[in-house]
Order: C-alpha cells, then sequence, then structure tokens
C-alpha cells in the first residue's frame, strides 16, 4: 500500500507537471489575448511527432531542442496569419478558427505518420532504473520529465516576475492599449507569447512522447483534460491552473492505480435482480472511472464555485 | 453577425404585404420533399435524403444555441446521442410489451429524453456564456460520451444496441421496412420541426434570446434574467436535437457511443456554421452540404475530414457568416441592380481561386497516397487527369498550382474587393444597403 503511494505520488506530480506545460501557456495565451486555443493539444501532439520524426534522424537530444522551436514557430504563424485576421470577427471566430485547427492537425498528423502508434523510444543514455522503491524500479526517464518540467516552470516564473519582458506581457495582460501607447509592439508581443505557448507545448510532447503513447489521437485525449484543468483553476490564473494541474494529474494516477468498486467494498449485488444500471454502477472499478473523473470535478466546481479555484474574473 | 440577423428579423415585416409568398416557400418545400424521392427513387439517394433530413434538424437545433443565443456548444451531441438511445430503448419496449405506440411518434420520445437530459444539466451549463460555456459542453460531452461505454446495460457498451422498427404497430398499414417509407417518416418530422423552430424565433421569447446574444447586460436592466432565457433556449434545442437522435435510431435501428461522441458535436458545429448561423436557412444549408460532402467524399479520398476542417478553417477566416451570409450579401446588389459590376470580377477570381484549391487538392492526395503503406492506388484522379503520386511531374504541378493560383488570386480578389465597394456604393445611393 506503502509502495503504491509513493509511486502513484510520483507518476502524480509527473503527470501534473506535464499538464502544467501545456496549461500554462494556454492559461497565459487566455489571459491576453481572450482566445482559448483550442489547437493547444494539438500542438502538444505536434511537439511529439516532431520530435520522434528528429529523433529518427539526428538523435534525441537535438530533437529535444529543434521540435519545440519548430512548434514555436507553427504556432507563430498561426497566431500572425489566422488569430491576427480572425480578430475583427470576435471571439467566438477566434476559438472556432483554433477548433477548426485542432481537427486539421489531428487529420494531417494522421494523414503523414498514420493512426497507429509510434515507436518513439526512450534515448539510450536515460533507459536505467534510477532508484528502487519497495522492489518497484522507477525509470530514470520519468526524473528526467519531472526535472525538465521544474525547470521550465520555474524559468518561466522567473521570466515573468523578474524581468522586463516579463513585466512587460503582465502589462499587456490587463492593459493592451496602454502597454502600445508606451511604444511597445502589443501585435508582435502577443505573436511571441502564442509563439512560446506553443514551445511549451511542443516540449511537452517531445518529452512525454516516448513515456506516453506518441499517436494521432493523443491531442483529442489530452485536450479536454486541459480545458477541465483551466477551467478547474480559474480562467486566466497561473497560480490556479499549477494547483489544478497537479491536483487533476494526483487524482487520475490515483485512480488508475486502485482497483476497488462498490462490489468489492460492500460485496456483489443479489443476482437475482439481473443486469442493470444499478449493477454496471456497482460494479464499475475506480480505475474505470479514471478519465471521466476530471469531468466530474468540473462540473462540481461549476456547482460549487463557478469561477474556479482561484479565479477573480467572471468571464 | 448582428447585423445580418436584424436583417432576418425584418424580412416579414417587409413581406408582410406579400404573406402569401412566405407561406409559399414553406409550401414549396414541402412538395419539394414530397417529389424529390419520385425522381431520385434509387437506395442510395433515398439513403442521402434521410440521413440529410436528420442532419438538418440536428443543425437547426444546434442554431437555437449558437446562432440565436450566442452559445457556443461544442457537446450538442450529447441530446441528439441520448434522444437516439431513448428512443431504441422505447422502441424495443413497445415492441416487447405490446403498447399501441406507433413508430411515427417514437422521435418524440427521443425528444423527451433530449429535453430531459437538457433540464438536468442546462441549469449549470447556462449560468454562463462565452468560453466558459463552451468549455462546460465541451466537459459534458465527454463526461456523457465516457460514461457511454461504462454503463453497458443502458448504452450497450462498444456494440450499441439495436432494435427492430417493423416490429412495432403499424400505422395507416405502412409497415416502414422500406426505406421509402422512412424517408416520409423523417420529411415529415423535417417540415413539423422546422416549423416548430421556426415558430420559436418569432415568439417573445426567441427574440429575447437574440437580445440575450447581442447584449445580455441590457437584458438584465429590462427585466429578465439571461441565464433563465440561455436555460430555456438549451431545453429547445435539446428537445429538437433529441428529435433528430431519434430519427437516427429509427432509420439506422441501432444507436452506440458513437452518437454521442465529439465528431458528431463536431460535425453538427460544422454544419451549422458553414451553412451560416445568422440565418434560419443557413443551417439548412450547412447539413445539406457537410452530409453530401461526407458521403460523397468517403468515396472518393481517405483524407475527406481533412477537407473538412479546411473548409471550415477558410469559412471561419474569409467568411465568417457562412454560405447565407455570402448568399445574403448580395441581396441588396440584386436589389439595386448593381449586381453585373462584380459578376465580371467573379469570373475573373474563380480561375486562379480554382487553381489554388486544385493545386491543395493534389497536394494533400499525393501525401495521403505516398504514406500510405498499405497496398492502395498511386494515381490520383483529377477531373479526369491521372496523376502519379511518386512522379515529381506530381509535385512540381501541385506546387506550381498552389503558389501560382495563390499569388494570382490574391490580385483578382483585391479587384474583386474593388468592383463590391462600386457596386455597393451604387446601392447604398438608391437607398437598398445602409
Amino acid at each position: 500500500m506503502l509502495e503504491l503511494i509513493v509511486i502513484s505520488t510520483l507518476n502524480g506530480v509527473l503527470f501534473g507537471m506535464l499538464l502544467f506545460l501545456l496549461s500554462s501557456g494556454l492559461t497565459v495565451i487566455f489571459s491576453m489575448m481572450g482566445v482559448l486555443n483550442f489547437a493547444h493539444a494539438s500542438f502538444y501532439m505536434l511537439g511529439a511527432f516532431f520530435g520522434y520524426q528528429l529523433t529518427k534522424w539526428i538523435g534525441f537530444w537535438p530533437a529535444l531542442v529543434l521540435a519545440p522551436l519548430l512548434v514555436g514557430a507553427v504556432g507563430m504563424a498561426v497566431e500572425r496569419y489566422g488569430l491576427r485576421n480572425t480578430h475583427k470577427h470576435g471571439h467566438v471566430a477566434e476559438l472556432l478558427l483554433t477548433f477548426g485547427l485542432a481537427f486539421a492537425i489531428e487529420e494531417i498528423v494522421s494523414m503523414i505518420w498514420g493512426k497507429s502508434p509510434m515507436d518513439y523510444r526512450i534515448p539510450a543514455a536515460l533507459d536505467f532504473p534510477a532508484f528502487t522503491v519497495f522492489s518497484t524500479n522507477y525509470p530514470a526517464y520519468k526524473i528526467f520529465m519531472l526535472v525538465v518540467s521544474v525547470a521550465i516552470f520555474v524559468a518561466l516564473l522567473i521570466v515573468l516576475k523578474r524581468t522586463r519582458v516579463g513585466l512587460i506581457v503582465q502589462a499587456a495582460l490587463t492593459h493592451p492599449s496602454m502597454v502600445g501607447h508606451l511604444g511597445h509592439n502589443v501585435g508582435r508581443v502577443f505573436m511571441v507569447v502564442f509563439g512560446v505557448g506553443s514551445a511549451l507545448a511542443g516540449l511537452a510532447g517531445v518529452i512525454a512522447g516516448p513515456s506516453l503513447v506518441t499517436q494521432s489521437d493523443m491531442a483529442g485525449l489530452l485536450g479536454p483534460i486541459l480545458f477541465v484543468v483551466i477551467v478547474f483553476g480559474g480562467l486566466g490564473s497561473l497560480p490556479g491552473a499549477f494547483i489544478a494541474s497537479l491536483l487533476i494529474g494526483l487524482i487520475q494516477t490515483f485512480a488508475v492505480a486502485l482497483n476497488g468498486s462498490l462490489a468489492s467494498a460492500f460485496g456483489p449485488l443479489d443476482p437475482s435482480l439481473g443486469p442493470s444500471v444499478l449493477t454496471d454502477i456497482w460494479n464499475v472499478t475506480i480505475a474505470q472511472i479514471a478519465p471521466i473523473l476530471p469531468y466530474v470535478l468540473l462540473v462540481l466546481i461549476l456547482i460549487f464555485r463557478p469561477m474556479g479555484l482561484l479565479g477573480t474574473r467572471e468571464t | 453577425m448582428s447585423d445580418a440577423a436584424t436583417t432576418t428579423s425584418d424580412m416579414p415585416k417587409e413581406q408582410s404585404g406579400s404573406s402569401a409568398r412566405f407561406y409559399s416557400i414553406w409550401l414549396i418545400a414541402a412538395i419539394a420533399l414530397i417529389v424529390l424521392p419520385l425522381i431520385f427513387s434509387s437506395g442510395g439517394s433515398l439513403t442521402s435524403f434521410s440521413l440529410i433530413g436528420i442532419a438538418i434538424i440536428f443543425a437547426l437545433s444546434y442554431n437555437i444555441l449558437l446562432g440565436q443565443t450566442g452559445l457556443l456548444s461544442f457537446g450538442h451531441a450529447v441530446h441528439y446521442g441520448l434522444g437516439g438511445f431513448i428512443a431504441v430503448h422505447a422502441m424495443n419496449a413497445v415492441a416487447n410489451y405490446n403498447w399501441p405506440l406507433p413508430l411515427p411518434f417514437i422521435p418524440l420520445i427521443g425528444g423527451i429524453g433530449g429535453v430531459a437530459f437538457a433540464i438536468l444539466v442546462g441549469w449549470v451549463m447556462t449560468k454562463r456564456a462565452g468560453t466558459v460555456f463552451a468549455m462546460i459542453s465541451l466537459g459534458i460531452g465527454e463526461l456523457v460520451a465516457s460514461s457511454s461505454l461504462i454503463l453497458r446495460s443502458m448504452f450497450g457498451g462498444e456494440a450499441g444496441i439495436t432494435t427492430d422498427r417493423t416490429a412495432l404497430p403499424h400505422m395507416f398499414g405502412w409497415t416502414f421496412g422500406p426505406q421509402l417509407q422512412v424517408y416520409y417518416l423523417i420529411a415529415f418530422w423535417v417540415m413539423i420541426s422546422a416549423i416548430a423552430m421556426y415558430a420559436l424565433t418569432r415568439t417573445p421569447l426567441g427574440r429575447i434570446c437574440n437580445a440575450v446574444r447581442d447584449n445580455p447586460e441590457r437584458v438584465e436592466f429590462i427585466g429578465y434574467d439571461p441565464h433563465v432565457v440561455r436555460y430555456l433556449a438549451y431545453g429547445f434545442a435539446g428537445f429538437f436535437a433529441g428529435i433528430a437522435g431519434g430519427l437516427a435510431a429509427i432509420n439506422f435501428e441501432i444507436a452506440n457511443s458513437a452518437y454521442l461522441g465529439a465528431t458528431q458535436s463536431g460535425l453538427v458545429l460544422f454544419a451549422a456554421f458553414i451553412g451560416g448561423a445568422a440565418y434560419f436557412f443557413g443551417p439548412i444549408l450547412g447539413a445539406i452540404l457537410v452530409t453530401y460532402l461526407q458521403l460523397g467524399l468517403t468515396n472518393l479520398t481517405t483524407v475527406w475530414q481533412l477537407y473538412f476542417g479546411i473548409i471550415f478553417i477558410g469559412i471561419v477566416m474569409f467568411a465568417p457568416g457562412g454560405i447565407a451570409g455570402l448568399l445574403m450579401m448580395h441581396r441588396p446588389l440584386i436589389r439595386a441592380g448593381s449586381l453585373g459590376m462584380v459578376i465580371p470580377s467573379y469570373l475573373m477570381a474563380a480561375i486562379p481561386t480554382l487553381a489554388l484549391a486544385l493545386g491543395v487538392i493534389l497536394s494533400i492526395e499525393t501525401v495521403a497516397r505516398y504514406t500510405a503503406s498499405e497496398g492502395e492506388g498511386n494515381i490520383i484522379n483529377l477531373l479526369g487527369i491521372p496523376f502519379n503520386a511518386t512522379a515529381p511531374v506530381t509535385w512540381i504541378v501541385a506546387a506550381l498550382l498552389v503558389v501560382g493560383g495563390f499569388l494570382v488570386a490574391r490580385l483578382t480578389w483585391r479587384r474583386v474587393a474593388e468592383a463590391w465597394d462600386r457596386a455597393a456604393t451604387v446601392a447604398r445611393d438608391r437607398g437598398y444597403l445602409a
């Protein structure tokens, strides 16, 4: 039991940090431009596939740098030639544009790489057990993922809070026209922020690709959870996104590891009842409901605290 | 968007003298629905017409949210799917217990299923509009879609639940076995639902929905609660989506979890938006186009969904009013008689735009065939000209069409804009354009 708790906590924090790599970019983009980027998870997928392809060509370490840069460039192009032109039609049009993009990117990826999972391996240099907890080997690659995510988190924090660039970005979040009047090119700030956010998502894809599955439906699977994270944390709140990422990461990891059901807790139902919705609910294990837990959380928070955990604004 | 909406709402006023013309549109639609299968009587076209009919109801119900009330939902298929499941269970129950309920009433039960779920979740969902509503609808959609795989006795797991539509009590001697009879059943419900939904836009509730879409704050000042209005609109949308789901269950004699999924929600959004959410008839056009493309493209290409995505992105970026918006843009020009001024520029722009489109199609197909390892043919048949996906000639032609088409199209579209400005000025001078 203790073993399960330790391993699940490690894995949960890891998944949470990965979620935060994605949700941080999404949150900053949202609070700055008012656009919820539906294609954010698609950038994560692009990162994984670019990482896979570049690893095949030039090795993992160059790919770790190049793939996020490529994804960032794609993101900047999307902002410059797509979103900026759509801005005049309002936020709904922008949201729909990113929705269409997410759809198209998934189709393009499955057209080029096919629908089956890629053989994206952990680099040999990191393919060894880092330490052993109660007879379970914990892979070094996961530690590497954790280190990279935490490093990015710290770097992001320092850049946003301690540098001049961060100051401009923060100011542009709330007072874009004032920042423009002070002589900064707000359009370019938006483009760069969008690019950096996409690059972070791409980086998450590169490092998560070998450990999770690299497949053309990975964006569709992760995307909705990402939106749960940022709505749960409070739209536009970076600390909220951080807490929500860790929370959902931990909940999902623990739920997957638990095998209990109502039947195992209270004994099986009377067989004379026959199959019904009740027996379904009675026999379902916690591991089986793990995929729906984030959405249950979403509904709960909307009932009890509609603005999200740390959200302050109504829209 | 709001401009366009006001023009629609002004329409009956302009036509109040000629309300006969207004009713004749509905009459023509009804006659067309009756006559269509007599002209195109093959099995394939009957199936297409049935699917299009279902898609029309579904897209119109979606537009109660998107176009009428300004709620962007990413989970509308939940009501469609639940309506379908309720209908299938109802059909099985009717057949098992010999209840005297004929098949034509089953869609109504589907509608009740759709509205029941809308009442259940709608209150929480419609608390806020905009992005938050969009995210919640997505979350609820995922929640229901994932739950449907867990609650096997209700949703039948991956396989779904089957039924037999001929086992129900017959009506007027119709067994509803042949597709033709099912088509007429669907056509009947299309007419009823379309009239009901159109009538809804004419009621005070429909009008206050438009007001909530455009300015919820002012609606509050005149004493209405936007939350309640959105909730009511959500209920109506769920009801008609459930009817569409019930019809789909009758048509396919099965309901499975794909009915509820994100793909279905995405398709209805595509249909409503491509058709044009600002006009009542927009989603009808969109549903016809999307269903037709879906049926036609799947035979031609493996990557048909990519074309959907590209068409959708193109519409969002260049024609946010959808097809209906594009058509209605020309109304004042036709009335002012200045349409002739833009036609030549359209014809000129059409050639490079077509070349660009062909280039894009050729490149997509080349990539698709090149990467598909399974023994698929490498020959792309475009306009009767065979292209070999592995030949460099094909790549060069595709690149030339895309780049050349894009550069020339950009120039010609500038000409279109100029011609449009001139024509619009004429229309404005003659008082047909504000």
